[in-house]
């Protein structure tokens, strides 16, 4: 057993060094330093402006630790990445952690509560489906599914500003507040938005794990011996389907914190996904490599602690 | 060689790939029986989606000369594709509603009164035709790609699942190292540092949608490996790359398609949340979508911009989604059903 903590830890901590490898390359030696520097200063700045800006954001040193051993990019990225020392932004020279911090909370207001209710209206839609399975209602539902699926998120996020906010003006069209007793004015709308958008590929995947359950021996043995539907379905469908429901739940937390880039830029909502589009839009390198870095630590994190409770569970995971 | 030159043999190409294609569904028994039971189901969807086809095509065939534009001089040194050619007169000045005899704003008489059925943008361009011209880059986004991706996850993907030991610890690594990134920012990353150009989109949709189909490679390989006429074939003494080429790539020719139809549609969606970013494909209909947000809330309302973009976006998803479910159940009811 501990052995394969370990061993599934030390992947983890791999797979870390893994993206921060993939991230070096793309960010010092794909968009080399004088890139970066061309990109915040305009294609027809001086050399020495350039130069300068190096300098001033750290940029000036050698590349490869073969290159200069004591004083390289590269084991400095590692090493700031991995003590959570990020560094100041390239576009305004304010600390990135600091940023970040501030991010979080409007992108939790906004997807944590997204989530919840996405997956709960999800689930019990897709029930409902599994119910009526091959007959009409299934059909319906999934070309429903299929409809809400080819629509871009554009225009949803488009479509309800101008319906709802500015024909009918239930919801403010965009803007945030923290304080608590008009914060759900202003998440209302891109919460609804959020919802529309994912129910039909919600549905459509937890539908397929729902039927995988349905044709089981043992829904079978349960209606022989006389089971009512409901009970069948909630007792030994829903169930027996918590496994790929909880794996989704545990993989989609991560993505909670680094917030929604659309929405969140539409909308106005100050949180780490619309830092990230200004960051893409001010052409500042280090916050969208350190937004990138947060990620997929969150979600590595996240996967070895699935890992580790699935084999506290089932003893036949650490087998294999 | 010119852009256009590069187009149309790009073109001539793909035209001989689409015979061939034919050919080999006809020569085959099993892929004629597959064909026509998918045109059984999804008439109306297949027909939409060859439509989309054929636009694109008569977008892509590109020359020069031959269209009078008044005194538009560089205009006429331009190469012109058919569909180009078709709409060369039919510029306004400004927004004119669909079916407009005037101006939108201002009330000045237009060029062409009555002609444009969906209106024209701020410079007077008719969008229908601008419209049109974002099918050949839906198209283009979705194709290239899978170009790049699916030969890379074919590759990697049977390396892992045949070959195993190292080569798969390798491939694994890459893949979860990958897949641990955030998709959008992962995408958004890559095109910032590889620059803004549609071949560098492309490569970066790819690198980041070719993880799920090796996974899905690497599966069913490892489960090819032990089927008896593999092991037969290895007993007989016939080569590795032998027993790739004759017993498992052509049974991995279904997931090629599936996943190439149904992950299309993903394709075109990313591009269009790329284009709002402002990293987009010059001229697709997510650009279209972006540039129509401000006329949203000029008044009176332009709706008509972000009505065609949205309507030809909509039509091609929905039509290749329809063909894509329709071909999952008919070529492979359980496989991709799992995994997915």
């Amino acid at each position: 057993m501990l052995a394969y903590v370990i061993r599934r830890l030390a992947y983890g901590v791999l797979v870390v060094f893994g993206v921060l490898f993939f991230l070096f390359v793309l960010f010092f030696w794909v968009a080399t330093p004088d890139d970066i520097a061309r990109r915040a200063l305009g294609e027809k700045a001086p050399a020495a402006a350039i130069e300068q800006w190096k300098v001033n954001h750290g940029y000036d040193r050698a590349l490869w630790p073969w290159e200069s051993y004591d004083d390289n990019m590269l084991f400095s990225h590692y090493r700031s990445m991995l003590t959570f020392d990020f560094g100041r932004s390239d576009a305004d020279d304010v600390p990135i952690m600091e940023k970040i911090i501030k991010g979080a909370g409007p992108s939790l207001a906004l997807t944590v509560p997204m989530f919840v209710m996405g997956l709960g209206i999800s689930v019990m839609l897709s029930l409902v489906v599994a119910v009526f399975r091959d007959t009409y209602v299934d059909r319906m539902g999934v070309v429903l599914c299929v409809l809400g699926m080819s629509v871009s998120i554009l225009l949803y996020i488009v479509g309800a500003q101008f319906l709802i906010a500015k024909l009918l003006r239930w919801f403010p069209i965009s803007g945030f507040d923290p304080s608590p007793d008009v914060v759900a004015r202003f998440l209302a709308l891109p919460i609804l938005v959020g919802l529309i958008s994912s129910i039909g590929s919600n549905v459509r995947f937890y539908r397929t794990v729902f039927l995988e359950e349905v044709h089981r021996d043992f829904v079978r043995t349960a209606r022989a011996k006389g089971c009512g539907e409901a009970r069948i379905m909630v007792r030994h469908v829903l169930r027996n389907a918590m496994i790929p429901i909880l794996t989704q739940i545990v993989i989609a937390i991560p993505f909670l914190f680094t917030g929604s880039l659309v929405l969140e830029s539409f909308f106005g909502i100050p949180g780490l996904g619309a830092l990230t589009v200004e960051a893409v839009q001010g052409n500042d390198f280090a916050t969208l490599r350190t937004m990138v870095f947060v990620g997929s630590l969150l979600f590595v994190v996240a996967q070895v602690i699935t890992d580790v409770s699935y084999s506290l569970a089932d003893p036949r995971v650490r087998l294999e | 060689m010119e852009n256009w030159v590069v187009s149309n043999i790009v073109t001539a190409v793909l035209l001989a790939g689409f015979v061939g294609a034919a050919a080999a569904v006809r020569s085959s028994r099993i892929w004629t029986d597959a064909a026509k039971s998918l045109w059984r189901r999804r008439p109306i969807a297949i027909l939409i989606v060859s439509l989309y086809i054929a636009v694109a095509m008569l977008d892509s065939i590109l020359w020069v000369g031959g269209v009078d534009t008044g005194e538009d001089v560089v205009s006429a040194h331009e190469a012109k594709s058919v569909i180009d050619r078709i709409f060369v007169g039919a510029r306004e000045r400004s927004y004119s509603a669909p079916f407009a005899d005037v101006e939108f704003y201002g009330r000045k008489p237009l060029a062409h009164p009555g002609t444009h059925p969906l209106g024209t943008d701020l410079i007077g361009r008719d969008v229908v035709y601008l419209a049109l011209k974002g099918v050949r880059v839906a198209l283009l986004i979705g194709g290239l790609t899978s170009l790049i991706a699916i030969p890379l996850s074919l590759l990697f993907g049977i390396s892992a699942g045949y070959f195993g030991g190292r080569v798969d610890d390798f491939v694994f690594f890459v893949m979860s190292t990958l897949a641990s990134m955030p998709g959008l920012l992962l995408l958004i990353a890559l095109i910032m540092a590889m620059g803004r150009s549609t071949l560098s989109i492309c490569i970066a949709l790819a690198v980041t949608s070719w993880v799920g189909f090796c996974r899905i490679v690497r599966g069913e390989t490892l489960k090819l490996r032990e089927q008896d006429y593999v092991q037969a074939a290895r007993v007989l003494g016939v080569s590795e790359i032998q027993i790739v080429m004759r017993h498992i790539l052509p049974n991995l020719a279904h997931l090629v398609i599936i996943t190439f139809v149904l992950t299309f549609s993903g394709l075109v969606l990313s591009e269009a949340v790329l284009a709002w970013l402002g990293v987009g494909v010059d001229g697709s209909w997510g650009q279209m979508i972006d540039q129509a947000r401000s006329e949203l809330s000029r008044d009176p309302v332009v709706w008509w911009n972000i009505t065609a973009a949205g309507l030809f976006l909509f039509v091609l998803l929905l039509a290749v989604n329809m063909v894509g479910d329709a071909i999952r159940d008919i070529l492979d009811p359980r496989t991709l059903r799992e995994s997915s």
